[in-house]
């Protein structure tokens, strides 16, 4: 079965990005919406598609699946060997991640359309979503490391466009630059990273760096530099990059105030698609992590345990709905990466693998879903703040219901999408490393207790006063909640390992209850702490607070990290490089030229006054100079 | 009648008819009209050269013919192109042609004005298509002499001061330049008859020490107009003072020249001691390429922003090309074009707000995308191009240099590489910086509501220069194999001595 | 007539005449007396052309053709100085060499 219509999936957002981008400011508003949401519909309906043909058909051959380069065009060439190429790689992640963009994609289109209505600029939202989904399908379906670079730097760009929409709103603006400055900085490490490891490698070609053939990498593993390998370095950068996109700690001070942006782009940008791009790159990259640079891989899992912990401690601090939303994003991004980390390589050694991209497909669902739920609670009550609500439930029934799915998800309970995929990871953590083990159990408590803390404080709790009523939401938006409270339900049924493994092989997994009761008991701990705070007004929480002091305080600054950053940006580069760069360049170097002009001109105002003006004068010289030179030439030359 | 040749004729028949025109109407009208036939003879030009090479026809310059212009002296009048040129005169011609539109409402003296910029433009076109090193010369220095009236005349701010400060830094350039030429030309005696021609000085292996002497003179003089550091500062002095129309130019193309001279006659003549002292240059040219970035974030003003940002770019030109492979040097050729296009759009654009808002000061403008949405998207554009996103031609550009630089087998150029890399963090600093000052946010003043979007022949000069940078970015292919194949000999003759 | 003469006698009148005019020309403040001056440098050299000419090379005729040139350009020089002086005394009603300073620096 050939799958050349793939390229449809890239081409049409893309080509709904133009007619939008360069032409929409013609179209009423709802025309461009339908549009864009139409194509979306038409490469939802597609991906399922091939997810269908290649898992269940034609994928798989001999009990492997395949690697198929649906296309590859030469792009531009550097070298014989070293040439960017524009293709379509299709294999198990690749086209997991169809699905998963796609189905995010479409909803967030659907949902849009109520939730933007009436936006100035409604039409130049579609197209940057267009441009967005265009960008993210590419990154996943590349052939080569570089296509995956240029489409990382344009998923960048989307993101720096949705995330300062309201371009006129100082934070947006503020917060669009950071994200773009912040992953930029990480995505040289990305290209570093790609540079050393062409250099030894000669290649791009994800399936050479991938495949058996480990002899590309001798030269690398050879050289060091500092100690560590080539490779190593080389995927510690590569890392780097990942980490920047994924909001790994430290670098992860973006990825909060990204929530700037309209809600629907958070949903789909920085919960669901590209914030887990990193677990995509690291999970694309593995064979060359794990056989060729083991240390960068054991930093991987720390860096993500690390962050897990961190963003589920200070989630439970933040009181605007869309930021808590994002350290539980960060945090459960931090497993992923951890799971990914203590990974083995095929079979059952490597069910960290596994569960890592399982844990992406389910978060993506249930995350898009918990962003969407707090749009459509945003869109009600007109503030993110949570001291604003309360007793919502009544009125919003709908995103009430599966909000609560989704905090149940999240919250590892039982028979719903997370528990199965969240079991997976700590039974891969738990086989490998019981400290990372122990982080992760307590964080899988932290989760549920900020979770549903968030799910109390909006919907329980004391009643407030609205300025308007607060109404459910028009079916546009509950359709797309509806649906991906289904997809939460429903997507830990899959038989994931038959599908998606480290070696491509098809793999048993079982339910190891001798993790899962502790996990779910320690989640039901936290669900019942919530409870019992946030459930009906009361004062413990903030008793609580005042006796944690400055520890709380320290908290709820994110530990103070942003202003470690400003400091650093604003106060070092600013007025200890670039400043005296500046004045370097005025003073020094533009000095010493205009120094020039200055003893040319002073030399020639000394000078000028042997030009009298005086006949007489010139005559004396003239006549002094001629029988001097007479004389020179009489008595010396000859 | 040879082609190349229209690039002369076109230009001088063009100035000739100005004469005769009596006010801005007719000057811009006949001005237009002749870069619009000299854009139309760039792009037959392109395709012909290239029909020519599908042919087969695989001589290193096509288009060749040489005309004895002074016999005593052996000094011919000999034009040639190979890809790079046909690419670089179609770089000049839509800059030019551009730069018309740009300057479509100069009041002040419009007819001098227009006579002026086309002599420069002659002199750039003549630059690229001779192959005689004293045409080659000539033409180079038609092209700087007219800076100084267009500076000194229609600029704005210390007019004199700059201008004054460009052109005698150029012309110290040129004075390191006639220097070098001679020394080629007197050493070329060797072989027999003393010769300017660029095709017999490459058949002459000069000796070394000749070499290691005359190499200086030659980089330098054409460094200089490549915003060598430190030799740089009439770049943010004089792109600040010169008029739209002069500053699109002088970025776009002109300091192009420079580039284009350093490969072509220093680096291509003189190829042992650009092999020896090509680390020299290295360390110079890393440092541009850093400290253009750093200082560009703290300037307010936005054409010493992009001066300063031109320095950081064409930095990479010259590093690239001291690289000496194949790969390296086809993303240096890529980055001129690139740039050109670019900052001649960031100077075009920054002309069009400068003449709404009367101010370049980043801290007194803020959120114009409202009120001038076209522009803003077009800066938004240029900018990102600059910072290097893929789709734009920056990117390519940037990404050749630095994959072809780290293919260097020397431990010392792959580092610089990276400490080269860092730059375009940088640039995405300082572009994002103004980018969110000035066009988004909040409207800083009220006064700036009244201001209009762009103009039919704005759009069009915008237009005229967003198309190829677009198209350079999504589609690079050919244009980075025809420079390829032309760049084999040059880096085959640079290579064989190590 | 002229045979008894020695030539080095010739040759001394033509240089007191050589240094009595720079001597003037240095010296006087008048512009005529300057012009003078130089009337006489031009005429030492002449008399220097013909006696050269006369003793060294009696049957070439180089000298004396030098000397009708030289005779030629002090014509047209005293000519053009003559109306520079007539309009320099215009101007600034005076034509001391020492007032006329107006093109210095």
């Amino acid at each position: 079965m050939s799958f050349q219509y793939t390229i449809l999936i890239l081409l049409i957002p893309l080509a709904c990005f133009l007619i939008n981008g360069l032409v929409g400011m013609k179209f009423k508003p709802l025309l461009s919406g339908i549009l864009g949401t139409a194509g979306l519909g038409i490469i939802w309906l597609l991906s399922l598609f091939t997810a269908y043909t290649y898992f269940f058909q034609v994928g798989q051959v001999n009990g492997e699946f395949q690697k198929i380069v649906v296309i590859n065009a030469e792009w531009l060439r550097f070298t014989d060997k070293l040439h960017i190429d524009m293709g379509i790689l299709l294999d198990p992640i690749s086209v997991m991640m169809l699905v998963v963009i796609t189905t995010v994609s479409f909803m967030v289109h659907l949902y849009s359309i109520g939730y933007m209505h009436g936006e100035r600029g409604f039409q130049r939202f579609y197209a940057f979503l267009a441009l967005f989904t265009f960008s993210m399908l590419g990154l996943v379906v590349a052939t080569n490391i570089f296509q995956m670079y240029v489409f990382w730097e344009l998923v960048g760009v989307s993101s720096f466009l949705l995330i300062g929409f309201y371009y006129d709103r100082p934070s947006a603006v503020a917060a669009s630059k950071k994200a773009f400055i912040v992953t930029r900085f990480a995505d040289l490490g990305f290209l570093i990273g790609i540079l050393v490891l062409s250099y030894f490698t000669g290649t791009f070609d994800f399936i050479a760096l991938t495949g058996s053939d480990q002899s590309i990498f001798a030269s690398g593993a050879a050289a060091s530099f500092m100690g560590l390998s080539a490779l190593t370095w080389a995927a510690l950068l590569i890392f780097m990059g990942g980490a920047g996109k994924s909001a790994m700690f430290p670098l992860h001070i973006w990825l909060p105030d990204a929530m700037e942006g309209p809600t629907p782009v958070s949903a789909l940008i920085h919960a669901a698609t590209m914030v887990v791009a990193g677990v995509f790159l690291v999970a694309r990259m593995f064979p060359v992590f794990f056989f060729q640079a083991p240390a960068a891989l054991e930093l991987v899992a720390y860096v993500g345990g690390f962050t897990s912990l961190f963003a589920a401690i200070i989630a439970c601090t933040q009181f605007d709905i869309k930021r808590v939303l994002a350290f539980s994003t960060l945090s459960q991004i931090g497993y992923m990466m951890l799971a990914l980390g203590v990974s083995g390589y095929g079979g059952h050694e490597g069910l960290g693998y596994m569960a890592a991209l399982f844990h992406l497909f389910t978060h993506a669902m249930f995350k898009a879903l918990l962003f969407l739920g707090a749009g459509s609670v945003i869109h009600a009550v007109h503030s993110n703040v949570m001291q604003e609500m309360g007793g919502l439930r009544k009125y919003l029934p709908v995103t009430h219901l599966t909000f609560l799915i989704a905090c149940l998800t999240i919250a590892g309970v039982p028979f719903l999408s997370g528990f199965f995929s969240k079991d997976e990871i700590l039974v891969a953590a738990w086989q490998s490393n019981k400290f990372l083990f122990a982080v992760e159990f307590l964080v899988a408590g932290i989760t549920a207790f900020y979770m549903f803390r968030l799910y109390f404080n909006i919907f329980w709790g004391k009643e407030k006063t609205y300025a308007h009523p607060p109404h459910e939401s028009p079916l546009t938006m509950t359709i797309p909640l509806v649906l991906l409270a289904l997809g939460s339900i429903f997507a830990g049924y899959l038989p994931f390992s038959e599908l998606i493994s480290s070696d491509y092989k098809p793999f048993e997994t079982t339910l190891h209850l001798s993790v899962a009761i502790p996990s779910v008991l320690i989640g039901l701990a936290g669900i019942g702490l919530a409870m019992l705070f946030y459930r009906r007004e009361s004062t413990l929480p903030d008793r609580i607070a005042a006796s944690l002091g400055s520890f709380y305080k320290v908290v709820l600054n994110k530990f103070y990290i942003d202003e470690l950053y400003l400091f650093v940006t604003r106060k070092i580069i600013f007025n200890y490089i670039s400043r005296p760069i500046a004045w370097f360049d005025r003073h020094i170097v533009d000095g010493t030229m205009n120094g020039i002009g200055w003893v040319t001109e002073t030399s020639s105002q000394k000078i000028k006054g042997l030009q009298s003006g005086r006949i007489s004068q010139y005559g004396f010289v003239f006549a002094i100079a001629a029988v001097g030179l007479a004389l020179v030439f009489i008595y010396f030359i000859n | 009648m040879n082609i190349l040749n229209l690039f002369v004729i076109i230009p001088v028949v063009t100035m000739a008819a100005i004469l005769f025109t009596k006010d801005l109407r007719g000057a811009r009208l006949v001005s237009a009209v002749g870069m619009g036939l000299q854009l139309i003879a760039a792009v037959v030009l392109i395709f012909s050269f290239f029909a020519l090479r599908k042919a087969g026809d695989s001589a290193e310059f096509l288009f060749y013919s040489d005309v004895t212009w002074f016999e005593s002296l052996n000094i011919h009048y000999a034009i040639g192109v190979d890809s790079i040129a046909v690419w670089m005169i179609g770089l000049a011609s839509v800059v030019v042609f551009a730069g018309i539109f740009a300057s479509w409402q100069m009041e002040y003296l419009s007819r001098e004005f227009f006579i002026s910029l086309i002599l420069l433009a002659t002199g750039v076109f003549g630059f690229f298509i001779s192959l005689d090193l004293f045409t080659m010369f000539l033409f180079y220095e038609v092209a700087v002499i007219p800076m100084y009236l267009l500076i000194g005349i229609w600029g704005s701010g210390p007019k004199e001061y700059s201008a004054m400060k460009l052109t005698l830094m150029l012309m110290g350039g040129s004075a390191l330049l006639i220097v070098g030429l001679l020394g080629l030309y007197f050493g070329s005696a060797q072989a027999g008859e003393v010769t300017f021609n660029l095709l017999e000085l490459s058949r002459i292996n000069f000796p070394v020490t000749m070499q290691r002497f005359f190499f200086p003179f030659l980089f330098v003089g054409f460094g200089i107009l490549g915003a060598l550091f430190p030799l740089h500062t009439w770049s943010p002095d004089g792109h600040a003072s010169a008029p739209t129309a002069v500053s699109m130019l002088h970025a776009g193309v002109l300091m192009k020249l420079g580039g284009y001279g350093c490969f072509r006659v220093a680096m291509f003549l003189l190829p042992e001691a650009a092999n020896e002292m090509a680390w020299i240059f290295l360390i110079l040219t890393t440092i541009s390429v850093v400290y253009g970035a750093f200082g560009a974030i703290w300037q307010k003003d936005l054409k010493y922003i992009n001066a300063y940002s031109s320095v950081s770019h064409c930095g990479l030109v010259l590093f690239a090309l001291l690289m000496m492979n194949q790969t390296a040097m086809d993303g240096a050729i890529i980055q001129m074009i690139s740039h050109g296009l670019m900052t001649a759009l960031f100077f075009a654009l920054i002309g069009m707000i400068y003449s709404r808002t009367h101010t370049r000061n980043i801290n007194e403008m803020g959120g114009l995308m409202k009120v001038m949405p076209f522009l803003a998207v077009a800066y938004m554009i240029a900018g990102f191009a600059s910072l290097g996103l893929p789709g734009l031609s920056g990117f390519v550009a940037e990404m050749t240099v630095f994959i072809g630089s780290f293919q260097h087998q020397d431990l010392f150029h792959r580092v610089i590489t990276i400490i080269a890399t860092l730059s375009i963090v940088i640039t995405a600093v300082y572009i994002l910086r103004v980018v969110g000052k000035i066009l988004l946010g909040e409207l800083q003043n009220p006064e700036h509501q009244k201001l209009g979007d762009a103009l039919w022949f704005e759009k069009l000069s915008l237009v005229l220069l967003i198309l190829p940078i677009v198209a350079m970015g999504t589609l690079p292919l050919f244009l980075s194999n025809t420079i390829l194949d032309a760049l084999k000999p040059i880096v085959e003759r640079l290579t064989a001595m190590i | 007539m002229i045979e008894g003469i020695p030539m080095q006698h010739l040759l001394i009148v033509s240089l007191f005449m050589f240094f009595a005019g720079v001597c003037g020309f240095i010296i006087r403040k008048n512009m005529i007396t300057i012009l003078m001056s130089v009337e006489l440098i031009l005429n030492a050299v002449n008399i220097n052309l013909l006696v050269f000419n006369k003793y060294l090379f009696p049957e070439q005729l180089q000298g004396h053709f030098f000397a009708l040139f030289v005779m030629g350009i002090a014509a047209a020089e005293a000519a053009v100085a003559i109306a520079l002086i007539i309009n320099i005394y215009r101007r600034l009603n005076s034509i001391n060499v020492e007032e006329v300073t107006e093109m210095k620096y």
